[in-house]
């Protein structure tokens, strides 16, 4: 159970992996996750996105970053070798129906769960339009997947190795303007694009669906460690979500949560994230 | 207080062997007369630097002497407040006798899980609470110690390698699903099993157990003690399928409907933490006591050299609550190296639910104590991480319908308090998760799902017991219903 039927490099850092898993294979639904435990004594439970499944063939696919302990630890896994735990799916499905246009914005790693979604988007008739970018042209992942699905594609770098040298944001806000309006944004990526990616939508009145990677623990509602402010209330995001109304989501205080472990994981290679989200920062600064 | 375990041993070898040296036999009177056998414990000064089990079981001298202190009542009061009914007097009188075989023997008619309800059971509240002893010497204190007396069999049993494992009836083809693996779902297994029916038993984490395994600590409740009932099962034949959640991994009504399964059990327990609802709740910094004793106990947090989950290091932790999960997180808290653990309850200790010896041992172990006291806000730092906690205090007003005094805010008391760790233990609902995925199953306003005499559910084939049917409760409780679901379970299927 849990053998890994094959494994690829996509870019710097980021594996992809299929996995036998013929009962999550089975359930999932674009927009659910799965969490990853490696060794059943001391290891940490980790989230990851379904990015595609086979319920014929029995297999999901995970596409991650190794940013610390537990990925690093799966991208050392081969093809034969078995994922020691893995549960799912986990999350509310994704609310797929036609909406006329959707814009479906990815950033960095944000793409792999992007996928699945643009996907049963384009299926129910929509016209989508991705966004997708990362920080230089080898950080870009899925283009000929987002390319396959998506009626118009747009990538962007922030140094400008490829395609268009911008943050995702300023195609979206591009977007927006268009007449007819979009009639749904759904946004993935580091949570400070979220945040920027609701900032830009948010005068046009564009509803736009942000999916939140939160710490978790269980991921079946038990601990109450995913939890988020949204509007008024506090939200479970593995199984209120983990997508939400961006618009109401207090991402200061999700970031916060995020960042509530960094020194003891006192990981380099997070910085990648970081680094993303503090040149969005930046340019909103700088407009601002 | 601090008792050496040295001494306690030479008293109960001197009192036993003034009982075995007489001759006339004991009267009543005598008995009472004899010492109630204190628990062995860790010192305080050494268990909070570590994880190890606080209270270390009676001797067989100690067992033995405190089972003469059992009158044998006729009547047997004790029976009437243990929930599953267990022939008490009966297993007591086999401790005198040295017989440990027979006396545990005894006790698994009635429960399956000696070892750990006699560490685990509210015993003060329910078969010592009726112990003719107690009664007479006017101190529930004073009531013969079952609970110990079971805890001792079970363990002298276990560690002489004498567990049986139960025998399996001929396979009678039919299946049944169980879902979730505390200790309803357990008892529901093993007594289905026997019968002869296949049992698979899904659990939603990585190890078996419930509650069992994630929120009662290790020193507490060895969790070698919960992985040997597990293997019984294993060893019974039972199928153990970790990582699967019923209703998203698989529906419940697939299992019934396309899986084959003939009945199905839901145990799936109150895991849903309870939040005050007061400002900065969510800072860095504010666990619910799940997701707390979840990072220490099943992720094993506390053994920092080797686990991948971490907690954050705390100098001052505060834990807001008054029952038996506060107690584990505020002493989890002193053993994961907080400087000052402080546990703040809106009451006063009269009303608090957690258990005394629960009390005593937080207390000895350097827990402050803020009674009357609630916390109203919490805030934090520029990095969003907690640093104060605003509290009121409270006075007891008029007793309420219930007859309990209802505590009061004292207006203009706030005050605040510096803290870089806030364990909110305030109880816990029903798990949504089946309801949610099964909407044809009936549950009452507070989610629990509603069963009948029988344990049935509004389903058809499908049964539930523990938590999720009488809210947060406790294990003995959880073992009853399990019992009796498994009856029903069997009858249905005979
Ligand atoms: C619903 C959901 C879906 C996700 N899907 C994917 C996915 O498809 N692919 C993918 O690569 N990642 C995904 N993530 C993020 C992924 O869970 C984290 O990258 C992972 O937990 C890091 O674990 P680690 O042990 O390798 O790193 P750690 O050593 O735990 O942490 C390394 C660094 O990452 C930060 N970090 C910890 N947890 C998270 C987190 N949940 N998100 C972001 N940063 C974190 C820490 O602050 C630390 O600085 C998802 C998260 C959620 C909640
Ligand atoms: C910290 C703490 C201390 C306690 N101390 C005591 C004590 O001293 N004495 C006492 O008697 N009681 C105590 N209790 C209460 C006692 O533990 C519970 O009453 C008892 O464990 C309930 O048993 P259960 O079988 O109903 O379910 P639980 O033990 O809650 O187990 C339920 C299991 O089901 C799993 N599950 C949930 N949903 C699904 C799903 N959809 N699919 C698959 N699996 C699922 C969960 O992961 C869990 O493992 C304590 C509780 C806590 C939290
Ligand atoms: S199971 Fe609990 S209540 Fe019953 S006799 Fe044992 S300790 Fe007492
Ligand atoms: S009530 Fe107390 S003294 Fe009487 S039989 Fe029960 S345990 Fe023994
Ligand atoms: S991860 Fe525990 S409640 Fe969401």
């Amino acid at each position: 159970m849990n053998t890994i039927i094959d494994k690829k490099l996509l870019s710097d850092g980021v594996y992809q992996i299929r996995v036998d898993a013929p009962h999550i294979a089975r359930e999932r639904k674009p927009g659910q996750f799965v969490i990853v435990q490696l060794d059943t004594h001391f290891g940490e439970r980790i989230p990851l996105t379904i990015a595609d499944a086979d319920a014929d063939e029995g297999w999901i696919m995970l596409i991650f970053q190794a940013v610390g302990k537990t990925t690093q630890d799966l991208a050392r896994l081969n093809v034969g070798d078995a994922v020691n735990n893995l549960v799912g799916p986990l999350g509310q499905p994704t609310h797929i129906e036609n909406f006329g246009t959707v814009i479906c914005v990815g950033g960095g790693i944000g793409v792999a769960p992007l996928h699945p979604i643009a996907k049963a988007l384009k299926a129910a008739g929509n016209r989508v339009i991705t966004i997708i970018g990362a920080r230089n042209r080898e950080l870009l992942i899925l283009e000929d997947e987002m390319k396959a699905i998506a009626d118009e594609l747009i990538v962007c770098t922030d140094d400008g190795s490829y395609g268009r040298k911008a943050l995702v944001t300023e195609p979206l806000k591009e977007c927006c303007e268009l007449d007819p309006a979009p009639g749904l944004v759904v946004a993935i990526g580091p949570p400070v694009m979220m945040k920027f990616c609701a900032e830009t939508t948010r005068p046009f009145g564009v509803h736009t669906v942000v999916s939140l990677n939160t710490i978790m623990i269980d991921g079946t509602g038990m601990c109450g460690g995913c939890r988020v402010t949204v509007g008024e209330d506090t939200k479970f995001v593995c199984v209120d979500g983990p997508e939400f109304d961006g618009h109401l989501v207090d991402f200061d205080n999700m970031i916060q949560r995020l960042g509530a472990y960094k020194t003891q994981e006192q990981d380099a290679h997070a910085c990648n994230l970081d680094k993303q989200a503090n040149a969005l920062q930046a340019e909103q600064d700088a407009n601002a | 207080m601090d008792l050496d375990y040295a001494q306690i041993s030479a008293d109960a070898k001197t009192a036993l062997d003034a009982i075995l040296n007489r001759t006339d036999p004991l009267k009543p009177k005598d008995r009472m007369a004899i010492p109630a056998q204190p628990m062995p414990a860790q010192p305080a000064s050494e268990r909070v630097k570590n994880m190890e089990e606080v209270a270390l079981g009676y001797t067989p001298e100690q067992a033995q002497v405190e089972a003469e202190r059992c009158l044998q009542c006729k009547n047997a009061p004790c029976i009437k407040g243990c929930p599953v009914a267990i022939d008490i007097p009966g297993f007591v009188k086999a401790i005198a006798e040295t017989e440990f075989g027979k006396a545990v023997d005894t006790i698994k008619q009635s429960s399956l899980l000696p070892a750990i309800c006699g560490r685990v059971c509210p015993q003060e509240v329910q078969c010592q609470v009726e112990c003719t002893v107690g009664k007479v010497l006017k101190d529930v204190e004073a009531s013969v110690s079952i609970g110990r007396l079971e805890r001792f069999v079970a363990d002298y049993e276990r560690e002489h390698g004498a567990i049986e494992t139960p025998a399996v009836k001929p396979e009678t083809g039919k299946k049944v699903a169980v879902i979730g693996s505390g200790p309803a779902s357990i008892t529901v297994a093993a007594d289905v099993r026997r019968e002869g029916h296949a049992v698979t038993m899904f659990e939603a984490f990585h190890k078996p157990g419930g509650v069992m395994m994630y929120g009662i600590p290790e020193f507490r409740l060895p969790k070698a003690i919960v992985q040997q009932e597990i293997s019984t099962l294993r060893d019974m034949g039972i199928d153990i399928r970790t990582n699967f959640v019923v209703g998203r991994t698989r529906r419940l009504t697939d299992l019934l409907e396309e899986d084959g399964f003939d009945a199905a059990f839901v145990g799936t327990g109150a895991g849903l933490p309870k939040f005050m609802n007061i400002p900065g709740e969510n800072l860095v910094g504010v666990y619910s006591a799940n997701e707390y004793l979840t990072r220490v106990n099943l992720m094993r947090a506390f053994d920092s050299e080797n686990a991948d989950t971490p907690v954050l290091p705390s100098k001052c932790t505060v834990v807001l609550g008054g029952g038996n999960v506060a107690m584990d997180a505020a002493r989890c808290a002193v053993r994961m190296g907080a400087e000052e653990v402080h546990l703040v309850y809106r009451r006063t200790e009269k009303e608090m639910p957690a258990r005394n010896e629960e009390i005593e041992h937080a207390k000895e172990e350097g827990v402050q104590f803020h009674l009357l006291e609630n916390a109203i806000a919490a805030t934090g730092d520029e990095y969003g991480r907690v640093d104060t906690l605003t509290c009121l205090r409270y006075e007891l007003g008029e007793p309420d319908a219930s007859g309990r005094r209802r505590p009061v805010p004292i207006e203009g008391s706030e005050f605040n308090m510096a803290v870089d760790c806030v364990i909110v233990a305030i109880g816990n609902d029903s798990n949504p998760l089946i309801k949610q995925t099964t909407p044809e199953i009936e549950t009452n306003r507070w989610g629990n799902i509603v069963v009948d005499d029988n344990g049935k559910t509004t389903l058809d084939c499908v049964y539930a017991g523990g938590d999720i049917v009488l809210g947060a409760a406790t294990v003995i409780l959880a073992m009853g219903e399990g019992r009796r679901a498994a009856a029903s379970i069997n009858a249905q299927l005979a």
